[in-house]
């Protein structure tokens, strides 16, 4: 027992308080690499750069939603897409029957995804590994039958939108670039969002389910609770551009609103990116929406994009499961403060 | 008593890894918890700490009763535990997983205040040069003091440690006990151990139970556990075991 009375000398600490000045860097990178896409349709003065920056914003929008569920809590939603699709229907049908303004219609679409996430996280948050993927994935059939079958929302027809109602917003054209812009600012919104769950203490609880849930509830995390708002969170952007996307598309169908394969675009936007970063869904889905711009246009791949999407997940997951940002940090540590 | 366990079973299918396991426990001792492999040591740890519910008997915390309450609850009540097989949070720093202990525990601490805290913690079990670094890269006897760590920055009434020596080489073990003992002297937390090194078990507790397969055998100072046959015979399986505890 002699050894015991060594006792250690005082040492001095050299800690960089990273926790407690918040690393605003990696946000603004962030967002400033945002604004430059918002503003690149000006620049070229294109209706077609719009429409693919349109289309990339949109994703990033759908990818940093799901990052919070799946990179943040580590839980794989393959059906994410319902809350798209809902969120859609409800603004849609409040927009195009009831008469309601974009702006209500959004934010009513919004709620109405958080809403489902909330009841749905109660019951499927139980679940596991494979077991919640699975859920999420019948929950999104599920959804897509149920509105096939409710005639208030036109069944399997859907609905469309009268032509007027763009006039409110200054004509088609004039509507276009208004609802450009509005997915520019939420896509602003979510990502800054995304910044700050990951660096709050309630997104630290979230990362502490990723690594050991069990483990994180021993320590006082409580887990079905983080785990639900987790999911709300995630929810809400995807009902709000959903009801944007669809008032541009000027109508709505069950397929469309629902379509499987968006949700597993998303995941691997994600993957690809950087899961768990707040940047890496950004280059994700700009990477992803550059490859699979290249392959719609080349008449060998236009019709298998979606195996493509299916390999190119496969060879992430084998060799960069960090994706390119978490391969990034791991190569070039000083560039950890910089790359969030 | 900070803790009373009264008539504690768990059964699991046909098993009956505890029986009827009673004891008190009062603020400030370190209680040391012994028994051959398969004993329903870490069983009983679950029971308290409410990863199982018992199939019978009460678990009193600070004199309410906690029995069957979700692990959660229990850490804010002022219960904190390290694990016998180590679960660090992988892709977290070292200085990440102390302040989940701080920010989710008894004291609910935000992250500032949470970070400081896992500062001061990390220093105290002298992990302080690794803070920055990934949990998961950590060696074995890194990772146990990295479960101490964050038990501790929950500030805990009532520490559950199981087995924190295991696995440690002679020099890790007499710096470990050495923070068990401070830790009851300084934080002035209650504390219960597990452990299967028997020197240093006896060395730090005050007071000794024993379990053999599921049932309290023998309660008492470490002297009285020493010389009771009924141990003596409970280890006699494991004749090593017997003979240290014997040399003692
Ligand atoms: N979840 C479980 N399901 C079924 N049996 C279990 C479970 N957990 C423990 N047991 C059994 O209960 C008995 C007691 O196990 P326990 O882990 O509590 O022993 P222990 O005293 O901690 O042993 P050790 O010193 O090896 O850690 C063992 O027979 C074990 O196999
Ligand atoms: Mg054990």
């Amino acid at each position: 027992m002699s050894e015991n009375k060594v006792a250690a000398p005082a040492k001095k600490l050299r800690f960089m308080p990273q926790l407690a000045g918040r690393p605003y860097l990696g946000l603004s990178l962030t967002l400033a690499v945002i604004v430059i896409m918002i503003l690149w349709p000006l620049v070229t003065g294109k209706d077609i750069t719009r429409e693919t920056v349109f289309t990339i914003l949109l994703s990033v929008t759908l990818a940093s939603s799901l990052n919070i569920l799946l990179g943040y809590t580590g839980y794989v939603s393959f059906g994410h897409v319902v809350f798209f699709g809902l969120g859609g229907y409800v603004g849609f049908y409040l927009l195009a029957i009831q008469g309601w303004s974009l702006w209500m219609a959004m934010l009513a679409g919004g709620l109405s995804s958080a809403l489902l996430a909330y009841l749905l996280g109660r019951a499927i948050l139980r679940l596991r590994g494979a077991y919640f993927a699975l859920a999420t994935i019948g929950i999104n059939e599920a959804m897509r039958a149920f509105i096939n079958n409710f005639k208030p929302f036109g069944g399997p027809i859907g609905m469309t939108l009268n032509f007027q109602v763009y006039r409110d917003y200054g004509g088609a054209s004039q509507a276009l670039w208004m609802v450009f812009y509005t997915m520019g600012a939420l896509t602003l919104l979510a990502v800054t969002v995304s910044f700050f769950v990951r660096t709050s203490k309630f997104g630290l609880g979230l990362l502490a389910i990723r690594e050991d849930e069990d483990a994180a509830e021993v320590m006082g995390v409580v887990a079905p609770k983080a785990k639900t708002w987790a999911y709300v969170l995630s929810a809400i952007f995807p009902g709000i551009i959903g009801v944007l996307f669809f008032f541009k598309n000027g109508s709505i169908e069950p397929a469309p609103a629902f379509r499987l394969h968006f949700s597993i675009e998303t995941i691997v936007m994600v993957m690809l990116g950087g899961q768990g970063t707040v940047l890496g869904p950004v280059v994700g889905s700009g990477l992803y929406q550059g490859i699979r711009g290249y392959l719609l246009t080349s008449a060998i791949f236009k019709n298998i994009q979606l195996a493509v999407a299916g390999g190119l997940l496969l060879l992430i997951v084998l060799f960069v499961p960090d994706g390119v940002i978490g391969w990034l940090r791991h190569r070039f540590p000083f560039l950890r403060r910089v790359l969030q | 008593m900070i803790l009373q366990v009264e008539g504690v079973g768990k059964q699991f299918g046909g098993l009956q890894a505890l029986l009827d396991v009673t004891f008190d426990l009062p603020a400030g001792q370190i209680l040391g918890l012994i028994g051959p492999n398969g004993a329903g040591k870490t069983t009983l740890f679950n029971c308290i700490n409410g990863v199982y519910a018992p199939s019978a008997g009460r678990v009193i915390f600070r004199g309410e009763d906690v029995t069957a309450s979700k692990t959660y609850d229990m850490a804010h009540r002022g219960l904190a535990r390290t694990h016998q097989i180590v679960r660090p949070l992988n892709e977290l720093t070292v200085r990440e997983n102390v302040t989940v202990g701080a920010c989710f525990g008894r004291e609910g601490h935000t992250l500032g205040k949470a970070s400081q805290i896992a500062d001061e913690v990390l220093a105290f079990v002298e992990l302080s040069d690794r803070h920055d670094q990934l949990a998961g890269s950590l060696n074995v006897g890194q990772k146990k003091r990295l479960e101490m760590a964050r038990a501790l920055a929950a500030q805990p009434y009532l520490l559950l440690l199981d087995e924190v020596l295991a696995g440690l080489n002679p020099s890790e073990i007499s710096r470990m006990v050495d923070i068990v003992k401070r830790i009851r002297d300084e934080r002035s937390v209650t504390i219960i151990m597990i452990e299967h090194v028997m020197h240093a078990v006896m060395n730090v507790s005050d007071r000794i139970i024993v379990l053999d397969y599921g049932e309290q055998i023998a309660e008492g100072s470490p002297e009285e556990v020493a010389n009771n046959p009924k141990v003596i015979e409970a280890y006699l399986g494991d004749p090593e075991l017997a003979e240290q505890l014997l040399n003692e």
